[in-house]
């Protein structure tokens, strides 16, 4: 039964949760309705988990959906990539729901819990989609459904604070406005090539050459997804949206959304365009790589002045975002290497960082660092996972930050330039600055009167947990990360082959 | 490249300049307009610029819809972009839909949908947030 | 026991102590046995390793690899074996120092102080067993973080400022300086193993050799080299076991044990000698020899003297380093030994001073040197280790400094060795002076107030707690011992500081 259902891996890992997210509404009841949500998740983790062991070696996985044949039918084409990109959604997908069930008791009313399962869920099946899908436009439609449902989830925050209402608000502008553009840019590939499967399109547009139509189309995809996934200075929506949406959105979008569209950008980059297109390298050269490094220094240096520590976990995603950009954009194997494994590792220890922020939500019911002070001494448990976390966004031996930072620096002297690498270490040395902000005040300050030594409940606990110690094991032992991550770079780079071989089909 | 910038380039276009035109007040609009359902307008306007875009390259000089016909030779319009963009058109559905209902949430929670009075309002909200800390 | 094994223990097995350490947080004696228990253990294994080194042994023990090529592996060399038994055999008598003086302060949060103490020097023995320049920088991170709480200890306006303070240096010229030169050369030479000779040689442009080395030399920010020196006078807001422990011995040592390592086993002395690379850094360090020696003499508080005093004589093991001569390499490492013993029996007895009399400030000192008789007296012994003279060990380690400077032709340096001699008499010998025969029954305070107090405190004192004197007594005599034992510490070294066989009798 379960061999049988093999070869269909693919599209259950998209199909699975798409089926499920309505079911969570019309069951009506919010502990089933968990249940439902948790079982798929689990269920996409281990497709996803499954599909990346068979494709490590380096093979390519073809699913051909309704039997049609690529490049007319749509293809959800598995490399090591993508597979590694599906095994980051789907394992936060999964850590995030037993915490969100305790999390949002308190955010808002029982009534509201079925629907927030089902747009999770729904959310979930966008992300996933877009990293599985081989097929241009089917990208678009994914990331609108994970949109879609992301706006309704940052909304649910309007309880709390009605200012996730307008947060929620300007986000979808904004990636409304994002998503359009990467449909223009879709729309004048097609314009010259006739087909929207990546890998078809790969090949036509080698054969088109570098014409006015592909730069236009390239920047459109660019500055489009450059929205998506918050790059300095489109990253506007962000802040607001992270610091307003419930504890568990935010770890969960902090550690996924804005990982896929950068996967996004970088199949285009290195697959679909390939790699020695002119205006590309020039634009990354020129563009993305300045704002990369523009955005290490603002976002970090903004993330130093905020007074509340979700916002300032905010504007360090940005800074951060920064970083994978920049390895992008060193244009090089080793750099996309680093970009890859900073997703990864970035990815853990966001949403360790923002579950443990979370915890402090539940307990104290803020998350202002006027309200943490003494932190460190009622719940020791979350404050330690929280520095822990924070050590790793310093880059701190032995925690996965560490690791991203070394392959970072690696590939930046690699290619030659020492000044980039200085760079790195300088905005680095911000975090510390912002991260030492919230540990003297947990740890140093005294405890205002009355707070009771109470630790968060032990379902927002252990996920946090989960997540710090994948931080650190993969901090101690970058074996697999670093593995996947080259592997994932090889796939994005070894355009030619993939795309002759797309062209056989 | 100036050459090319013929009568005929420009005539021969006019697609395309529309596109840009609709595209560019569809912008304008969302910038510019502090009312949020008018900047929903806004962006209705520039999503529809680019359905327009997509059907008007599938159009050929002289094709039927493609409808199957006996007739071999029949000339038709590339259905794909067509169907491309109904799916594009029901997302946009969508997203109005969720920005409307939104605008309705934040007109029942601020009393006012004009972008610069809600601003107003957070400010406020930022200020009494750090006020009441300091008498921490 | 196998070495392997033995390797391994010394750092887990403090590192272990501190859950033990936790437990015990309510009964004090069973927690202070454990924590003595395991530094004589400790202090068993290394000085079984010794041995072992001394008859030509090289132990070795591979634990991992943290990233693909980089692992986290030791050997011990005689360097590291010099640093590795002095930080485990002054553990014991810090050990016990910290029991009389924690409990004659009635300080708070003694379990944190004694579980970052064990994790410090845990570190400080991976430190010095690292079998290449990424353990190296690991060890050196946690030694940095573990040993923040404990400056921070006092957790007043004061103790934090001064932990802001030494953190951010460290942190900022590790990660600022240290890993780019360490990721340079890991990408320049394709190794970070430590090997004789130096792993750096046609790997290089020679004109860029200083430049690395600067980066490193900044980057050990441990081994307080102007202008990275203030974390050191601001780290001595910690409770004085601190002080005396681990920025006389193990923080400061691991600082300038990284340096030497560094000039003999990355660049390898050959290189520096040819190349020149270091003739910069021996003019920086003679400057800091005597820049930090001329402040101290402006110090009134006793321990900010004394730090001042540590920063010139760290810098000695710098030069010796950078004079990159056999015999230089012979004096730094010998200057590790005898400065760690005279220094920490400084600071210990201005540690008894201060549980005796709270007196912090030199020129109160007056005449406390007839009513503390054991503590002045070894705090003489140990003043005239560092100044040098026989039958002192700080005797032979300037012996050697001075042989180099005399093998390499620098007279200058030769000069500066002596003028840094004689301001050491000038600002050590006076506090024993004070104690001894200034103050006699009229006290000598500045106003009539505090002379009022200062004569109420005059009658009341006597000697600090038994365990606060025994121990510098034990480590003055230490000093003494070293100077007939210097002939081991020679023959160790020996086939570091000259592999080609040549060494002079």
């Amino acid at each position: 039964m379960l061999s049988s259902l093999t070869p269909h891996l693919p599209v259950l890992q998209v199909v699975v949760p798409l089926m499920a997210a309505p079911l969570c509404t019309l069951i009506g009841n919010r502990h089933l309705a968990w249940t439902i949500a948790f079982i798929t998740a689990l269920a996409a983790f281990v497709v996803s988990a499954l599909l990346l062991g068979s494709v490590l070696d380096g093979s390519v996985i073809s699913y051909h959906l309704g039997g049609w044949a690529p490049p007319w039918g749509i293809e959800y084409r598995i490399d090591a990539a993508n597979a590694f990109v599906l095994f980051i959604v789907s394992l936060i997908g999964v850590l995030v729901l037993p915490y969100a069930r305790q999390s949002i008791e308190h955010e808002f009313e029982a009534s509201t819990h079925t629907y927030f399962y089902t747009c999770y869920l729904l959310c979930l099946t966008g992300l996933l989609g877009v990293a599985a899908t081989g097929d241009a436009f089917n990208v678009f439609v994914f990331l609108e459904i994970s949109s879609l449902a992301t706006y309704a989830l940052v909304a649910f925050g309007a309880r709390r604070d009605k200012r996730a209402l307008t947060a929620a608000y300007n986000y979808l502008i904004m990636g409304t406005i994002g998503a359009t553009f990467f449909v223009i840019g879709i729309g004048f590939l097609y314009m010259v090539t006739g087909t929207l499967n990546m890998a078809d399109l790969a090949v036509r547009l080698a054969e088109v050459g570098d014409t006015r139509v592909t730069r236009v189309a390239f920047v459109f995809i660019l500055v489009g997804m450059g929205l998506k996934l918050a790059m300095f200075p489109l990253h506007l929506w962000l802040p607001n949206a992270y610091n307003y949406a419930p504890s568990a959105v935010t770890a969960f979008l902090a550690a996924t959304a804005t990982k896929v569209a950068l996967y996004v950008l970088l199949r285009f980059t290195f697959t679909v365009f390939q790699f020695d297109f002119p205006v590309q390298e020039l634009t990354f050269e020129y563009v993305v790589m300045p704002l990369a490094l523009v955005a290490m220094f603002a976002a970090s240096i903004a993330a130093v002045f905020q007074q509340d520590v979700k916002r300032l976990l905010a504007y360090s995603s940005i800074a951060q975002v920064g970083y994978m950009l920049l390895g992008v954009a060193l244009l090089s194997e080793a750099g996309l290497t680093a970009g890859i494994i900073h997703l990864f590792n970035h990815a853990v220890t966001k949403g360790a960082l923002f579950l443990a922020v979370g915890c402090f939500v539940y307990q104290i019911g803020s998350s202002r660092l006027g309200d943490l002070k003494g932190i460190g001494k009622t719940m020791p448990w979350t404050t330690a996972a929280f520095v822990a976390g924070g050590l790793s966004l310093i880059g701190v031996p032995l925690t996965v930050g560490f690791i991203s930072k070394w392959y970072l620096i690696q590939a930046s002297l690699q290619t030659g330039s020492l000044w980039i690498a200085g760079l790195i270490v300088a905005s680095s040395l911000i975090a510390v600055v912002y991260v030492w902000r919230i540990v003297e005040v947990a740890y140093l300050e005294p405890a205002p009167e009355g707070r009771a030594n109470k630790e968060a409940p032990l379902a927002m606990i252990l996920p946090t947990y989960a997540l710090v110690a994948a931080s650190l094991y993969f901090g101690i032992n970058s074996e697999l990360t670093s593995s996947a991550a080259s592997q994932a770079a090889t796939a994005l780079y070894s355009a030619t082959d993939l795309a002759s071989e797309g062209a056989a089909q | 490249m100036w050459d090319e910038m013929t009568a005929e380039f420009f005539v021969g276009h006019y697609n395309y300049w529309m596109t840009v035109v609709l595209m560019m007040i569809g912008l304008y609009v969302v910038v510019s307009r502090g009312n949020l359902v008018k900047k929903i307008v806004g962006l209705n306007l520039f999503q529809t610029s680019v359905f327009m875009l997509y059907i008007s390259m599938a159009k050929i000089l002289g094709g039927t819809a493609p409808i199957l016909t006996d007739n071999p030779d029949e000339v038709y319009s590339n259905p794909l972009p067509h169907v491309l963009i109904l799916t594009a058109i029901v997302v946009g559905v969508a997203t109005t839909a969720l920005g409307l209902a939104l605008i309705i949430r934040i007109r029942e929670s601020f009393d006012t949908i004009e972008e610069d009075e809600i601003f107003e309002i957070e400010q406020q909200m930022a200020k009494n947030a750090t006020s009441s800390v300091g008498d921490r | 026991m196998s070495p392997e094994l033995a390797i391994t223990l010394t750092i887990l097995l403090p590192a272990s102590a501190t859950v033990l350490l936790a437990l015990m947080d309510k009964r004090p004696n069973l927690r202070e046995a454990v924590s003595l228990i395991t530094a004589g253990v400790l202090f068993f294994i290394v000085f079984g390793l010794f041995e072992t080194v001394l008859d030509g042994a090289r132990p070795a023990a591979h634990w991992f690899d943290v990233i693909p090529g980089l692992s986290l592996s030791f050997e011990i060399e005689p360097l590291g074996m010099l640093f590795g038994v002095v930080a485990a055999g002054l553990w014991i008598v810090t050990a016990l120092y910290s029991i009389g003086y924690m409990r004659g302060n009635n300080e708070a949060n003694q379990t944190r102080f004694y579980i970052c103490f064990a994790i410090a020097i845990s570190a400080a023995m991976g430190i010095a067993f690292a079998a290449n320049m990424f353990t190296l920088f690991i060890f050196y991170e946690v030694l940095t973080l573990s040993t923040y709480p404990l400056v921070a200890h006092k957790e007043t306006a004061d103790a934090r400022r001064g932990a802001r303070t030494y953190l951010a240096i460290l942190i900022t010229t590790s990660i600022g300086f240290q890993l780019v030169a360490i990721i340079w050369t890991w990408v320049a030479a394709g190794t970070l193993d430590f090997e004789i000779g130096g792993i750096l040689t046609d790997k290089i442009e020679p004109t860029l050799l200083p430049f690395l080395l600067a980066l490193y030399a900044f980057g050990i920010g441990k081994a307080a080299l102007m202008p990275f020196h203030r974390w050191l006078p601001a780290a001595m807001v910690a409770p004085t076991p601190v002080s005396a422990l681990l920025h006389a011995v193990a923080v400061v040592k691991a600082g300038v044990f990284t340096m030497l390592k560094v000039g003999v086993y990355i660049f390898g002395i050959d290189l520096l000698s040819t190349t020149g690379a270091a003739d910069w850094l021996m003019w920086l360090a003679a400057f800091s020899i005597l820049a930090a020696s001329i402040v101290a003499m402006t110090k009134d508080n006793l321990k900010a003297r004394l730090a001042y005093s540590t920063i010139s004589q760290l810098s000695y093991i710098t030069l010796g380093m950078a004079l990159a001569t056999s015999l230089g390499v012979m004096g730094g490492a010998m200057h590790i030994a005898m400065h760690a013993m005279g220094k920490i029996t400084l600071f210990m007895c201005a540690g008894a001073i201060y549980v005796a009399t709270h007196k912090t400030e030199i020129s109160d000192m007056d005449g406390l040197g007839r009513l503390m008789p054991f503590t002045y007296g070894a705090f003489f012994i140990g003043a005239l280790s560092i100044i040098g003279l026989p039958p002192l060990g700080g005797a032979w380690s300037k012996w050697y400094l001075m042989l180099g400077a005399a093998d390499t032709g620098q007279i200058a340096m030769m000069v500066v060795f002596m003028a840094s001699s004689l301001l050491n008499i000038a600002y050590l010998l006076p506090v024993v002076a004070r104690g001894f025969f200034m103050g006699n029954s009229v006290p000598m305070a500045h106003s009539l107030g505090a002379a009022a107090v200062h004569a109420k405190g005059m009658k009341a004192i006597r000697e600090a707690p038994l365990w606060c004197v025994i121990p510098p007594c034990l480590t003055a005599f230490g000093c003494v011992l070293l100077f007939f034992y210097a002939g081991e510490i020679y023959t160790l070294i020996e086939p570091v500081a000259f592999p080609k066989g040549a060494a002079p009798s």
